[in-house]
């Protein structure tokens, strides 16, 4: 198949999926890619990528490694800035307005869109002062304020009953499970718009990682959630669109339970049964 | 056989432990050296009564502490000059401290072992310390209060003690006016003298302000005086008293006691006794100014000037260093330009340290110096403030130094930090200097105390570039004291490093001098310790507090 091929193909998925969504009318959506293109240096990493998430919902990427699926994720929060060497085309619409453009305060965008990374990174402060940290950067100092926002964040990360006694040890102590949900806390502490996840769960046991899925499930009431997951099982249970990706092109986007039983495309197909990847 | 053993690595293994062992023992040696002769200084050593008899001269008492002696074969003694018998093999000399440099000329004399009659310690024998002249050997004969002799024989020592401690505190007392209050009324009337030629300078001085300024040097003087009738009585007070003392060679000389910082018996004191005279002696090492061209007495000012150097220099080169280091880790664009930086960075540490010196004359002191003293301060000229060595530019001219290891330091703990922190909290809305400020400063705070360590072990032994760029011999007043602005950053002070050299090399009286360099020396080191271990465990807090994620 050409590059051009896939590309209207991309297009006409999304469409795809608008018709698909038909039965579930009140569905907005919050993030929409427009033929989105990057590059490292002279190496194109995504072409032109099209699709749209709604909102309040959990749309999961899956594909094989090195297929861009993190790498289209983190331009949703535009973490790629940091790559020097990443050049990016093409437009991502965040409740209609383009993350990109010049005027966007790329600090404030973050604070509106949340991430959580594949290795648990906890700062090395106490427990209250990584879930406070960003709120105290946007300067909110007063006492009882983080002290309600630190608990509240905790129960929603389904942290609170197990911590609440050692909110002022340090974060390190912790174990990866909790340290991942700490990271969660900390990110749903500044009450952003979308939460993304990359690979959150790769790095913890089974339990942990039920304990994180359980918590994508109530989290979604709240936010929009994008997770990127090599597990296909794992898409499978917590999301309610699904996208495939392979080689820096988007193959096919659909809600999960279609996707997965009754793929449109042969790639697809070959995929989640399994024959390649 | 040789071949399987070599194979291993076991040989290998027994030339790292030589190597450490060959370092420790040096490490060892060096301070086991600087302690015993260091420490031994201050202990009361036994004084001992010679008869001596040379050949074909008159038999004379000497009475001295025997310092050292020597052992010359025959063979090389006869070269030199002495005659030696047939059946002697060796030639046995000692060195003896006998003091009476006032009488004599000289502190210290060689004896030889073969032409010693016979020796004693008597416990009459008695040492004083002495404020100008060095030490003084000799019999107590009698204590006078102006003409009148008050105590003879016997009774003279408890009451010479007496008097001693008096003459004391009534020393402490004209020390501290003398110091203290005139040093305070003199300063104040050089900074009035000071603003009169300001406003001078600048066409203001008019009517009201001359006689402001006579009104308040005059209630200076008024006060002046106060305290010189003060002084003058203390100094009749303390001239009062003398002790008349008999030498080896029954020559009798008077002492005032004004003159004496101590008088002791050593050969009649106890290992108590012996005890407290060596604490009171270190303690005055610690604590006191020098005496007599820095041979005597003690050596706060050095130890001072050298901490508050160090210190100076801390505060300086930590903030530039961590600058550098965070602009070219974090800001800079990494290509040609950082390269040579960084290059140019590692070869600054290479540079010897007698080179900043000259720099540091030659551009802080002379062109930046000089053109403070023109621009703020023209009313003292020609005398200059900034425009001459002092503590201000000897701590720039360290901080230069040292700045490249706090620069490779400090990129190598930021280095060391994952880019998943910065993630973290970029992700959350920080921007890049929150992000630094917050989080990957503080975790790179170890590394900075390590190159903070590694710049104050640098900069307290460095003598070479002090020497030309603020530190003199004697320094008058401290950097630090109670004169408005408190500190004086342009004033010269003096160093620990340089004190060793100048009293072991520069002094007239080298004999005397040396166990003060091995006990300078000692404290020299013991401060580095002392910096060092502080930083050191400031640098284990922040570890422990900013453990990174491992793994």
């Amino acid at each position: 198949m050409s590059e051009q091929q896939v590309r209207t193909h991309a297009i006409d998925m999304s469409s795809v999926l608008r018709g698909r969504s038909n039965q579930n009318e009140k569905n907005e959506t919050c993030i929409k890619v427009e033929n989105l293109n990057l590059f490292y240096g002279d190496k194109q990493a995504l072409h032109g990528i099209n699709m749209e998430m709604p909102k309040k919902k959990v749309t999961a990427y899956i594909g094989p490694s090195g297929c861009g699926k993190s790498t289209l994720l983190r331009c949703i929060n535009r973490m790629n800035d940091l790559v020097d060497s990443a050049k990016i085309d093409g437009k991502i619409l965040l409740n209609g307005e383009n993350i990109y453009d010049k005027a966007v305060n790329v600090a404030a965008l973050r604070r509106r869109i949340g991430m959580v990374f594949q290795k648990p990174n906890p700062f090395p402060k106490s427990i209250f002062e990584n879930v406070a940290y960003g709120l105290r950067i946007q300067g909110i100092n007063d006492k009882r304020t983080l002290e309600e926002t630190v608990e509240k964040s905790l129960r929603g990360a389904a942290l609170w009953d197990e911590m609440k006694d050692r909110l002022n040890d340090n974060a390190l102590g912790m174990s990866g499970g909790q340290q991942q949900r700490l990271v969660i806390a900390r990110a749903i502490a500044i009450e952003p718009e979308v939460l993304l996840l990359d690979e959150p769960a790769s790095a913890l046991d089974p339990i942990s990682t039920l304990k994180i899925e359980e918590l994508i499930n109530e989290l979604k009431e709240k936010y929009t959630i994008v997770i990127v997951t090599h597990n296909m099982q794992q898409a499978a249970r917590v999301s309610d669109y699904t996208a495939f990706m392979y080689m820096g092109e988007l193959i096919e986007i659909g809600a999960t339970s279609e996707l997965f039983t009754n793929p449109v495309k042969k790639q697809t197909e070959d995929y989640i049964t399994g024959r390649y990847g | 056989m040789i071949r399987l053993w070599f194979k291993s690595g076991v040989p290998w293994i027994w030339l790292n432990a030589a190597a450490v062992s060959i370092c420790i023992i040096m490490v060892l040696g060096v301070l086991g050296l600087v302690t015993v002769r260091g420490a031994g200084h201050f202990w009361p050593s036994q004084v001992t009564q010679f008869n001596y008899q040379e050949e074909g001269k008159l038999a004379r008492i000497i009475i001295g502490e025997k310092v050292d002696a020597s052992i010359t074969p025959a063979q090389m003694a006869k070269s030199t000059g002495h005659i030696m018998a047939d059946n002697e093999d060796t030639l046995v000399q000692y060195l003896v401290k006998t003091g009476n440099r006032d009488i004599t000329g000289t502190d210290f004399m060689w004896i030889e072992a073969r032409n010693v009659k016979e020796q004693s310690d008597p416990l009459d024998l008695m040492v004083i310390e002495r404020r100008e002249w060095g030490n003084f050997y000799g019999r107590l004969l009698e204590v006078k209060e102006g003409s009148k002799t008050i105590a003879t024989g016997k009774e003279a020592w408890p009451v010479v003690q007496t008097k001693i401690a008096d003459a004391l505190i009534i020393f402490d007392e004209i020390a501290h006016l003398e110091k203290k209050q005139i040093g305070a009324i003199n300063y104040n009337l050089e900074r009035l003298r000071l603003k009169q030629r300001k406003l001078e300078l600048e066409n203001k001085l008019d009517d009201t302000a001359k006689q402001q300024i006579a009104a308040q040097a005059a209630t200076y003087d008024v006060e002046y005086k106060k305290y010189q009738v003060q002084v003058a009585e203390l100094y009749k007070k303390i001239r009062l008293n003398s002790l008349v003392a008999e030498t080896e060679n029954g020559t009798t000389l008077k002492i005032p006691l004004y003159k004496v910082v101590r008088a002791f018996q050593p050969n009649a004191m106890s290992m108590f006794d012996k005890i407290i005279h060596y604490g009171v002696k270190v303690v005055e090492f610690l604590t006191d100014d020098p005496r007599e061209a820095n041979t005597e007495g003690g050596i706060f000012p050095a130890i001072f000037g050298t901490v508050m150097m160090v210190m100076m220099m801390s505060v300086i080169v930590t903030p530039f260093g961590v600058i550098a280091a965070v602009y070219l880790r974090e800001y800079a664009k990494q290509g040609f330009t950082t390269r040579l930086i960084r290059i140019a960075v590692n070869n600054l540490a290479g540079v010897p340290s007698v080179v900043y010196g000259v720099f540091g004359l030659g551009f802080f002191v002379y062109i930046l110096g000089g053109n403070i003293d023109q621009l703020f301060f023209p009313e003292s000229a020609p005398a200059p403030v900034y425009g001459t060595p002092g503590l201000l530019w000897a701590s720039i001219t360290l901080a230069l130094l040292t700045l490249p290891v706090v620069i490779v330091s400090t990129e190598e703990g930021l280095a060391r930090i994952p880019s998943s922190i910065r993630e973290g909290s970029l992700a959350l809305g920080a921007t890049k200097l929150e992000t630094l400020w917050l989080t990957v400063l503080p975790m790179a705070s170890p590394a900075m105390m390590t190159g903070l360590i590694l710049a104050v072990a640098r900069a307290a032994g460095e003598v070479a570039p002090l020497m030309l760029v603020g530190v003199v011999k004697l320094a008058p007043t401290l950097p630090l004291d109670g004169n408005f602005p408190f500190l004086h950053l342009d004033r010269k002070f003096m160093h620990l490093g340089f004190h060793i050299y100048d009293v072991g090399f520069q002094s007239p009286n080298v004999e005397a001098a040396r166990p003060l360099v091995y006990a300078t020396a000692l404290l020299l080191v013991l401060v580095i310790i002392g910096l060092n271990l502080a930083a050191i465990v400031i640098r284990n807090n922040l570890r422990e507090k900013y453990r990174a994620l491992e793994g």
